[in-house]
């Protein structure tokens, strides 16, 4: 009998057909495998084979802690352990990750790999400079440790390189001291896009955690409004003496039918989210998860999108070199009439040491955009706009982007093709995105 | 519990070990990988606070046994729980091709495991009584075609345990025998996946749950008690014609 054809898919629905084999170890199953993903949160086709090709290795078994020094704060990890067991491991013993994205179902070489940010970017930059040291198996069969004192430029093309440049088998990371393991967090209405980003820049200076929410279907005078949001790790003296109980999950059990989100569903969501908070400042004690992971309340919420799925754009504008450049993008956005939810919107920091790495000082801003006929259209005219504001997009979140678009957006892709001429000239490492969007025609 | 546990490198050993090391039970490896070996040990001390020791052992390698056991011994200062996962699977067609496959895989998870556990219950009653849990499989229940072999050596050993725990159990040693149905790990990789196949996370809490109670028999997942119930009474001329 003939394998069925399997298909994999990405958080946000994009599918090929290929195979996942999963294994405890992860250096044997990569060995032949064009690439290694982990839990399949990245939304479009990064973690998704090329055409042609079949088998991707699975970290998620791979999900050992191998040392967590209580005493130095240092962990070390096989690339599949999930930011979540990690959390549950050390928060109660007076440590966090240093950076959290928005899901805690991610796993440490995902989160290497795309080189993740989180509410604090702009004070402690993506997870690349939490990195101590990875240890990878290379295209060639090698299996090598690299830093930033031994083959430096693999570790930086690394961090950020979306797995092309080699299976990460293990990481260790440099953690973060906290007073307790609860936040003390504070949310405040804001009626424009001008409130909220100068709002993130004052709030930068004092709090660690800072992010925005809008509302991206209000127009005119409205246009931006939302809530900013901001917090820390509260004191021992501020916090419930007991540890974050694990929290109950919600599941969406089947894929919602496409018409769900509509217009009119969406708006009245929005105007909701926006109206229900008080006009006044909302300040107090918050469970972590609920602070960091809110969408992690709902296990499969993706599947509200329906079967088509969706995609989620996320750019970094360098609001300051061009004053307005935010405002201009969400106009634009409100004029393709591409409808959707709230959109998160982030101040970011300085550069990272990934060839590779999104972030860049300007404000980042993340909508989620359910598929339909005009998808495709909306995104080139988004990448229109990034491209002539000067930022770029977020690799791990892109299915559409065309190749041209991110040529125009990437002068550092040169420099990215050379690091991969290096460690892996023969191109074994691809993934459908790879192909999509860097390999160059041979 | 203090638990010695011969398995815990990879799949429903591993999930399970993880579940005990969270909850606080002290913990002692076995295991035919030294480096293996380590490395999950380090996972459970991370997720359990405390040390956790580890021997070589290997179910080839009978003559080790009473030396591992005696390790694990000095380690914890007594054990009262012993779990086994270790176990070696080839399709049927596979060993019918190789015999010097088959017999190994008669040999271990046949002899060479009954042989372990012998070891265990003279220790384990020696220290006044405990648990001992060995994984069977539900493929032990009936002869059929796709683990006439596999089936066969499980059929033994579940048979093995539950004569264990008729003679022993009034001497304080409780039997547990675990029979999975099919569950999604290294061991059943390559495999077409039948309907209520489970994974190794969801399942350890029950096995954790029928060591704590001493039930001599658990299924998981959990359907599979049903599905063995139809299974069981099908007659003969059904089975002859069904492929499972
Ligand atoms: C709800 C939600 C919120 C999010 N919020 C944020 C956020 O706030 N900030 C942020 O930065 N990101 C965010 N993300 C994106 C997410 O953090 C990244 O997509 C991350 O890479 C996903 O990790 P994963 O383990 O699921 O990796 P996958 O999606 O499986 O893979 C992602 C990429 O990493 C590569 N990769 C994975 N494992 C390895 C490995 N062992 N070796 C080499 N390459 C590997 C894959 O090839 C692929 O290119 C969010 C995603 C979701 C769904
Ligand atoms: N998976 C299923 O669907 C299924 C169904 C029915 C019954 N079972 C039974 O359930 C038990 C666990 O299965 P699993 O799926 O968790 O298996 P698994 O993932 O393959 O793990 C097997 C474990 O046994 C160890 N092992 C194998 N041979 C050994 C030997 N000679 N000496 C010492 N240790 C050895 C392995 O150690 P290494 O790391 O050194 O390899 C590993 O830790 C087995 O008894 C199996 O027969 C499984």
């Amino acid at each position: 009998m003939a394998t069925p054809t399997r298909i994999l898919r990405g958080w946000g629905g994009t599918s090929a057909p290929g195979e996942e084999i999963l294994g405890e170890n992860l250096e044997e199953i990569a060995r032949d495998a064009v690439l290694t993903r982990g839990l399949g949160r990245s939304y479009g086709d990064s973690s998704l084979p090329p055409p042609g090709a079949h088998k991707v290795a699975g970290s998620t078994r791979a999900d050992q802690i191998l040392l967590f020094d209580e005493a130095d704060g240092l962990l070390r990890g096989e690339a599949g352990v999930s930011l979540a067991k990690i959390q549950r491991v050390i928060l109660p013993r007076g440590w966090s990750f240093p950076v959290l994205p928005g899901t805690q179902y991610v796993t440490l070489g995902g989160m290497v790999a795309a080189d993740v940010h989180g509410k604090n970017h702009h004070v402690d930059g993506t997870i690349g400079r939490h990195v101590q040291s990875l240890r990878l198996l290379l295209a060639d069969g090698r299996v090598v440790r690299c830093s930033r004192e031994e083959r430096a430029d693999l570790f930086r093309a690394t961090l950020g390189g979306m797995g092309l440049t080699g299976h990460i088998l293990e990481a260790e990371v440099r953690l973060q001291p906290i007073p307790s393991p609860w936040i003390w967090a504070e949310t405040q209405r804001v009626e424009s896009l001008e409130d909220l980003i100068l709002g993130l820049r004052t709030a930068a200076s004092d709090w660690p955690f800072t992010v925005g929410w809008l509302d991206a279907l209000a127009t005119g005078r409205g246009l931006g409004r939302g809530i900013l949001i901001r917090g820390r790790w509260a004191e021992k003296n501020e916090a419930p003496t007991n540890p974050p109980a694990e929290k109950h999950r919600m599941s969406v059990p089947f894929y919602c039918p496409g018409w769900l989100l509509n217009r009119v569903s969406m708006r009245a969501f929005n105007t909701l989210y926006f109206r229900r908070h008080p006009r006044r400042l909302k300040a107090g004690i918050r469970h972590p998860e609920s602070f960091f992971h809110p969408l992690d309340a709902v296990s499969r919420w993706n599947r509200i999108y329906g079967r088509r799925g969706f995609t989620q754009h996320q750019c970094v504008l360098p609001e300051t070199e061009r004053p307005g450049a935010t405002r201009r993008f969400l106009e634009s956005l409100v004029s393709s009439r591409a409808g959707s939810f709230l959109c998160v919107i982030k101040d970011c920091g300085e550069v990272g040491e990934g060839l590779l790495s999104f972030p860049r000082p300007g404000i980042s801003i993340a909508v989620d955009l359910q598929i339909k006929r005009t998808t495709q259209e909306i995104v080139n005219q988004l990448n229109r706009r990034v491209i002539a504001e000067g930022g770029r997009i977020y690799l791990t979140k892109d299915s559409l982007t065309r190749r041209d678009h991110f040529a125009a957006m990437e002068p550092r892709l040169e420099a990215f093709d050379a690091a991969r001429r290096r460690w892996d000239p023969e191109r074994r490492l691809q993934s459908a995105q790879s192909v999509r969007l860097l390999e160059q025609a041979r | 519990m203090k638990v010695v546990i011969l398995g815990a490198t990879r799949g429903m050993g591993r999930a399970l070990a993880r579940k005990m090391a969270a909850r606080g039970d002290r913990l002692f490896l076995l295991g035919r990988d030294r480096n293996a070996l380590d490395r999950s040990a380090q996972d459970l001390k991370a997720l359990g606070g405390a040390e956790v020791g580890t021997s070589h052992c290997d179910l080839e390698q009978p003559d080790g046994f009473a030396a591992a056991l005696a390790a694990a011994e000095t380690a914890l200062g007594g054990f009262d729980t012993v779990v086994v996962t270790a176990a070696l699977f080839a399709p049927q067609d596979e060993l019918e091709r190789d015999h010097l496959l088959s017999r190994r895989l008669l040999d271990v998870n046949f002899t060479r495991t009954i042989e372990f556990c012998e070891e265990a219950r003279r220790r384990l009653t020696g220290g006044g009584g405990g648990t001992l849990c060995v994984f069977s499989s539900v493929a032990g229940e009936r002869g059929r075609k796709p683990v006439v072999l596999y089936g066969a050596a499980k059929a033994g050993l579940s048979h093995y345990l539950e004569g264990l725990d008729h003679k022993f159990r009034s001497m304080g040693l409780k039997t547990v025998c675990v029979k999975p149905g099919f569950v999604k790990t290294d061991m059943t990789a390559g495999l077409d996946r039948p309907p209520f196949s489970g994974e190794p996370e969801k399942i350890a809490p029950r096995v954790l749950r029928a060591i704590d109670r001493g039930r001599p028999v658990v299924y998981v997942p959990p359907p599979w008690r049903w599905i063995m119930l139809v299974i069981r009474n099908l007659p003969r001329a059904i089975m002859r014609k069904v492929g499972f």
